[in-house]
């Protein structure tokens, strides 16, 4: 009996991924993407067409897959909000973020919203550290947030102001979100005159190190 | 440095100060274990590929660039290592590990069916610490969930050692269950709703080191500290096993399967495993019986039973008396019941197999290869026969293994896809009855003359036969009996003329290999000789001259009115012979019918005059025969249900009321006549079986010499028919698999099976209950869509609960052929 999960275009898709590779088993981990860029999250359907498509196990699929965070294998919003509360954000505001989200929001980390627009989950860091309290939203960061940011950035998406966030699962535009002011340039160290850009803009001393 | 310093051949390794011989390639944690230092181990199985996954036996390795601490089975030995197993630094390590595995191990022993057997007991008692620290609350989990219909998980208890999931995945392919979830809430568990239901889940309760795997039939029966235990022989399929059986107060709790290199390698298929249960089913006899004027079977006592069978073969000339079945008996009772009808009544109507097997002379006449020789690396397996998976499964994890790990090429010549299929280099299907068309096409195609046979194309044909490499091991057997067995037989003697090619035996019941080498079939003697070749023996007074009957002749006999007794010896042939019609009418024609049973079957329900029961294996002392001819040993564990008498005591008794006493005392004194008559089982000493009571003895050589058989006509391939194929499942609705409780569910739902295009041509949805037709009568089943079957065919099941595919079946005929439509 064969499971019918993807779509036609994905399906073929899904056949052209398989045939990338020379182990079809290797298809597994990009086919649990595909289908939760389908479907925003993954389901058994899906779990069973990939173990069809790949000559695995449903078993086998979702042992795998369940190893990874970012794949889910029970329905979330529209989007994904995960505040980071690790060491940098903490010391800098992140659990009052949370808690601040927790009340925007009405559910407690880990929940969904009633309408199924918003997850919000409790995260350990996500390599902004530089900038806490940051949080991510479907993976695209936003910085130095502080609790009016928060809500803006609800209302923007709620209002659907926020072109460059795509629904959860999205993959193909996930690109990391780094604001103009503070990328760090291509200058190599030698050739630097100046503090870096995360230093200055910071207006803080460079201790010492050049 | 040492004299083997320079020597490729050993490594010399330091194991606490002694020097110990390696072989390169050997895994420190089995060469320090072969010498005599045994190191903890949780993940590590010496069958299974070491994953270094518990961390116990992390050992302090010196291996020139200073001491450290090193997972010794991961570690191959070097030469030059000093290993130290009880340094402070190793049996910090050791108490370290322990108080891991134990943070989260909840301490309900007393209440665990593990404790007592336990390696994690076992091993914090020796190697860990005598106290907790840990006072946080544990992990908690929904306590034992089924994952199939026999086997329970504890997920609180698990360690995560890898060894369930590495065996269902490497060593059965059946990869049901898996680590799931992350960090902290990594565990075992299903796919929801697809459970973990594999032919060889009771290997998994086996190996878990601690209770977080138990078995239903097990579970709170016993405590290890009770159990009694012998090593016998698994007796459900030919392999033969090796098995340690446990019993508690004169009832087997448990069998284990014990490593026997040349066989089992301790794996063993859940039917193999489970089957003890069937010797403690209610329904078992524990007396005999009488069919009353009235029809109703009634317990009698043996005098009355016994002199109702010696009156009915007094009465009765011998060539009108036959005998079928007997191939689950030991070896030791089948020489007894062969000499009684073969060397004392006089007659050669004797068949232990049911027309379902194949020729006696043609599987004693096939050059013979062991299990190791089949899984040589570099070889190449034919599969000509059953799905072994279903079949004889402790034979497909070792073709498996030999296939998957030692480059072993598998080549199917199958009517249908089998469990092998995924892994098998070339899946040939032939068109049911013309399997030696094909046969005869890959040998020829090996010459370097390809050309299609039997629906295969001359390019696969070809591809095929390029693949054939190293020495050549056909698994013969009988892949569907809704053909004829001639096809068979002409595809073996086609394959015999392949460049150093060696045969073994697919043949499925019990001891059905011993009940050759001891006679059971026509035209035969003891110790593979023919018939022709005059007596065995002066105890064989009156060996008849004349070849009889094998079990379709006596069946046709019979219903022609031409056999008077007919002795069923665990045979059921309504069940298990191909032609239904014929049994029935063979059974209702006989005058009398004796059953020797341990449980009652459909066939003698309905028909048997006289019922005399038998014990079972476990209740009797014994040898078994294996496929390959190894015989071992069967102990009795327990006693008998009621007067239930082993089936070689009930032989002799019918001799000696019949006036010429077999001789035999004991099964020492069979062994020792067989033994005296027959130089095939000269090895058979008494103290040749004490010593090699794990491996057993091989018994090589034969007198018999290759039958010629033509492969049949088969009808033209007619647009409106479909070919039938069936085959054994592993559970079905036979008698013992019935009486074993945990099994009986099991016996799936028949359905007959289609490939696509004659599955789309029907044109209903799955599940469509459908009606499938021959001449010989007709079938309502649900139909399902299987790749796996060629088109052109349509598989059913053979014995399966409620749909018996025999009725469907006319043994004259080469095929089957069967109409499936819509009703």
């Amino acid at each position: 009996m064969t499971t019918e999960f993807f779509s036609n275009d994905n399906l073929h898709l899904a056949h052209e991924i398989v045939s990338r590779y020379p182990v079809k088993k290797s298809a597994l981990i990009p086919l649990l993407h595909l289908a939760q860029e389908q479907h925003g999250w993954v389901c058994d359907d899906a779990m069973r067409q990939i173990a069809d498509l790949t000559g695995t196990t449903p078993a086998e699929v979702r042992g795998t897959g369940t190893f990874y965070e970012m794949f889910k294998f029970h329905p979330v919003g529209k989007y994904v909000v995960n505040v980071c509360t690790n060491i940098s954000c903490q010391l800098l505001g992140g659990e009052e973020l949370l808690a601040h989200a927790e009340q925007t929001l009405g559910v407690k980390a880990g929940g969904t919203t009633a309408d199924g627009l918003f997850t919000l989950e409790d995260v350990e860091c996500i390599a902004a550290c530089t900038e806490a309290p940051c949080l991510q939203v479907n993976y695209r960061y936003r910085l130095k947030v502080t609790d009016d940011d928060f809500d803006t950035l609800i209302a923007d998406l709620r209002a659907g102001r926020t072109a460059e966030i795509p629904e959860h699962g999205t993959l193909a535009a996930v690109r990391q979100h780094i604001p103009a002011d503070a990328m760090a340039g291509i200058v190599p160290p030698e050739q630097a005159t100046e503090m870096p850009v995360w230093l200055s803009r910071n207006n803080q001393d460079a201790g010492g190190q050049g | 440095m040492t004299d083997t310093a320079n020597d490729v051949s050993t490594v010399s390794v330091t194991v606490n100060g002694v020097e110990i011989e390696a072989t390169p390639g050997e895994l420190l944690i089995d060469a320090c274990e072969r010498t005599g230092t045994y190191i903890p181990r949780f993940c590590y199985h010496p069958r299974m590929k070491p994953v270094g996954m518990c961390r116990m036996c992390l050992v302090e390795v010196d291996a020139g660039r200073g001491p450290g601490l090193q997972p010794s089975c991961m570690l191959p030995v070097s030469d030059g290592m000093r290993v130290e197993t009880e340094s402070d630094l190793t049996k910090k390590a050791q108490d370290g590990v322990l108080e891991f595995l134990l943070a989260n191990h909840p301490l309900d022993c007393p209440v665990c069916d593990k404790g007592g057997e336990c390696p994690l007991q076992d091993q914090t008692m020796a190697f860990g610490p005598g106290e907790t620290r840990f006072v946080e609350e544990k992990r908690h989990y929904e306590k034992p969930i089924p994952i199939s219909d026999t086997v329970y998980l504890d997920r609180e208890r698990c360690i995560l050692c890898d060894r369930c999931t590495r065996f269902a995945d490497d060593v059965a392919g059946d990869t049901l269950i898996h680590f799931m979830d992350r960090g902290n809430n990594t565990q075992v568990n299903t796919f929801p709703d697809e459970p973990f239901a594999s032919y060889f889940s009771g290997n998994t309760v086996q190996i878990c080191p601690v209770g977080a795997l138990t078995a239903a039939p097990y579970r709170f029966k016993a405590r290890p500290w009770d159990l009694e235990e012998t090593v016998s022989t698994a007796w459900t399929d030919s392999v033969g096993s090796r098995v340690t059986v446990q019993s508690s107060r004169n009832q087997v709790v448990r069998l284990l399967g014990v490593d026997a290199d040349a066989v089992n390698w301790g794996w063993l298929s859940d039917k193999e495993r489970f089957a003890f249960e069937a010797l403690n089913s209610d329904r078992r006899l524990g007396a005999p019986q009488l069919r009353q004027p009235g029809g109703e079977l009634v317990d009698a006592g043996w005098a009355p039973a016994l002199a109702a069978v010696t009156d009915a073969l007094k009465q009765t000339p011998a060539s009108r008396v036959g005998l079928i079945g007997g191939a689950r008996l030991t070896n030791e009772s089948q020489y007894a019941w062969t000499k009684l009808f073969k060397g004392g009544l006089g007659t050669d109507n004797v068949d232990a197999q049911l027309g379902d097997g194949l020729p006696a002379q043609l599987v004693l006449s096939l050059r013979r290869a062991s299990i190791n020789e089949a899984c040589r690396p570099g070889g190449t397996v034919i599969l000509c026969g059953p799905d072994l998976k279903e079949d004889l499964g402790a034979l497909y994890l070792r073709i498996r293994h030999a296939v998957v790990n030692d480059g072993v090429t598998l080549i199917e010549i199958t009517p249908t896809r089998t469990g092998l299929s995924g892994i098998a280099a070339h899946s040939l299907h032939p068109a049911a009855g013309e399997v030696a068309a094909l046969a005869s096409a890959l040998v020829a195609a090996q010459r370097g003359e390809a050309q299609g046979a039997a629906g295969v194309s001359a390019e696969q044909v070809a591809q095929a036969a390029a693949a054939l490499s190293g020495p050549v091991t056909v698994v013969l057997g009988r892949p569907s009996i809704a053909e004829s067995v001639d096809s068979v037989t002409a595809a073996a003697l086609a394959l015999t003329e392949l460049p150093d090619v060696a045969f073994l035996s697919a043949l499925r019941r019990g001891n059905v290999h011993g009940a050759l080498d001891m006679g059971m079939a026509p035209g035969l003697l003891p110790g593979r000789t023919p018939l022709s070749a005059g007596t065995v023996s002066e105890v064989w007074a009156n060996t008849p001259s004349e070849p009889g009957l094998d079990t379709e002749g006596m069946l046709r006999a019979a219903a022609a009115g031409e056999l008077d007794v007919l002795v069923l010896l665990g045979a059921d042939p309504l069940s298990d012979f191909p032609d239904r019609q014929l049994a029935r009418k063979a059974l209702e024609a006989v005058t009398t019918v004796v059953a020797i049973e341990s449980l009652p079957n459909p066939s003698t329900l309905a028909y048997a005059d006289v019922v005399l029961p038998a014990a079972m294996a476990t209740e009797v002392d014994g040898t078994f025969t294996n496929l390959e001819g190894r015989v071992s040993v069967s102990e009795q564990k327990v006693t008998p249900p009621g007067t239930a008498r082993a089936d070689w005591m009930i032989a002799s008794e019918i001799a000696r009321r019949l006036g010429n006493d077999l001789g035999f005392g004991s099964t020492a004194d069979i062994r020792a006549e067989m033994v005296s008559v027959s130089p095939l089982f000269a090895g058979l000493t008494e103290e040749a079986l004490i010593e090699h009571r794990i491996e057993g003895v091989l018994v090589t050589g034969s007198s018999i010499s290759l039958p010629s058989a033509s492969a049949p006509e088969t009808p033209h391939h007619d647009a409106y028919s479909l070919r039938l194929v069936t085959g054994r499942r592993m559970y079905d609705a036979g008698t013992m698999v019935q009486a074993s409780s945990s099994s009986a569910g099991l016996a799936a739902a028949v359905a007959v099976r289609l490939g696509t295009a004659d599955f789309e041509r029907l044109g209903c949805a799955e599940g469509t209950t459908v009606r499938v037709a021959s001449a010989q009568g007709e079938l309502l089943v649900p139909v399902v869509h299987d790749r796996g079957v060629p088109t052109g065919s349509a598989a059913l099941a053979a014995n399966a609960p409620g749909s018996p595919a025999n009725t469907l079946i006319d043994c004259s005929t080469s095929v089957t052929e069967v109409r499936v439509e819509r009703p």
